[in-house]
């Protein structure tokens, strides 16, 4: 199963540190991030598109599932 | 649309803004200051009794209004809180206490830029170290916890604050202070300064705008989106100042209006700034619509804010334009040391907490 990692609640730029440490970590794997911002779904998109990984956001009621993959 | 030259143009509308608000009567390269205007109100409120920096600026309650509406109708709206809330607050505090000993917020600093005014420069030195450090404790780990959410009715008391300053300004109680000489008395039209303030308001709660998310991010992931509304908004200032204001454009040190040139100070300023917003997850304006889209703990973080200036004034922490003041240059060595001891404790108390968690799944 993928990794998972829950930024939510979390105030910026966590999300998007905790995005790259994993990347950091595991350049090819394939994992999600869940936020409950707009703003962080879109910093962390605009990260990982820049860094040439594939990303599907999926929102859930008032939280999103960002789906990383290289 | 290139989210690039996105970001340019809602910076652009910002800074031109900022050039209109300064031509139509707002003090000299103070178009727009979150810091100095957020400190006018606390003087308005007689929080400091410094005669000369009392007014309500309607660009404030302008920029609640914009940024809560335009977060209502998008979804954006959000109530949430309870991270590390003392914290922020003081945050806040020291953040105001070193925007007035350089006398602005980031954002004054690129619209005194955009004037000619060199010794923006050095404090915006100041403020990207400050950055550069904070970035560092951002790297180590950090972080203010999570926010959970909060009752809705919590998100609506900031705006409900920015009613009751817009009663305040136009009915003017006699409790409430307004300059009649200084800074504090030179002023846009109200109803000018209130629309022009709401389109500030959207712009920055559309584009996520912030003074040191642009330079943040450079550093942490080499991403220069929001740096990009930064260019926009020097820009565009430069060129609505050029056309609208040359007669006050005046390229050096001296001379500057509400200014000074004590460059250890303007750098020793804002590098506190820098550091104080980097911790806080956003500069004075990004709290300030933060708070207004329903962040309870950016409503901390700006009362953090009023109140650290109501200090600077009742305590001769805040400079002026003769200069900075000996207790102004201490409280800033004090707020450094305090911000950086701050976060070097939430670093150790994160790295235990995360220690101990891992002994319990080991022992589990």
């Amino acid at each position: 199963m993928a990794n998972i990692i829950d930024a939510r609640g979390r105030s910026c730029p966590e999300p998007v540190i905790m995005t790259k440490k994993e990347i950091d970590k595991n350049p090819n794997s394939s994992f999600k991030v869940l936020v409950d911002t707009y703003v962080a779904a879109e910093n962390i998109t605009r990260f990982v598109t820049g860094k040439g990984y594939n990303v599907n956001v999926d929102k859930n009621n008032e939280e999103f599932e960002i789906n990383i993959k290289k | 649309m290139g989210g690039k030259r996105k970001m340019f143009i809602y910076g652009g509308i910002i800074g031109l803004i900022g050039a209109i608000l300064m031509k139509l009567g707002n003090p000299g390269n103070m178009g727009i200051c979150i810091a100095c205007f957020w400190r006018d109100i606390a003087g308005a409120l007689g929080l400091h009794r410094a005669e000369v920096v009392q007014y309500i600026r309607p660009e404030i309650i302008g920029i609640i209004f914009g940024a809560f509406a335009i977060s209502y109708l998008t979804g954006d709206f959000k109530v949430k809180g309870g991270s590390s809330p003392l914290i922020r607050f003081v945050l806040g505090f020291f953040l105001m206490i070193g925007a007035l000993v350089f006398l602005g917020c980031p954002l004054r600093m690129v619209l005194r830029l955009a004037n000619g005014d060199l010794n923006a420069l050095v404090g915006l030195a100041g403020y990207v170290s400050g950055i550069f450090i904070g970035v560092q404790f951002l790297k180590k780990g950090y972080t203010l916890g999570k926010s959970i959410d909060q009752g809705k009715v919590a998100g609506f008391i900031f705006p409900i604050f920015a009613i009751v300053l817009l009663i305040f300004l136009v009915i003017k109680p006699a409790f409430i202070l307004f300059s009649t000489e200084g800074p504090g008395s030179m002023a846009a039209p109200v109803i000018i300064s209130l629309v022009l303030g709401a389109i500030v308001g959207i712009a920055l709660q559309r584009s996520r705008i912030c003074t040191a998310g642009g330079f943040r991010d450079i550093i942490l992931i080499k991403d220069s989106h929001f740096l990009w509304g930064l260019i926009g908004l020097f820009v565009c200032a430069l060129v609505g100042n050029l056309i609208l204001n040359f007669d006050s454009f005046n390229l050096g040190f001296e001379g500057q209006p509400v200014a000074h040139t004590e460059n250890l100070w303007n750098f020793l300023g804002m590098t506190l700034v820098g550091l104080c917003s980097v911790l806080l997850g956003g500069c004075p304006i990004r709290q300030t619509v933060l708070a207004s889209q329903g962040d309870t703990d950016a409503g901390i973080t700006v009362i953090g804010l009023i109140i650290g200036a109501a200090f600077a004034h009742n305590f001769g922490l805040a400079s002026s334009g003769a200069g900075t003041t000996a207790n102004g240059r201490i409280a800033v060595i004090i707020g450094i040391v305090f911000v950086l001891a701050v976060a070097y404790g939430v670093i150790l108390s994160t790295t235990k907490s995360k220690s101990q968690t891992k002994g319990v799944a080991n022992n589990g």
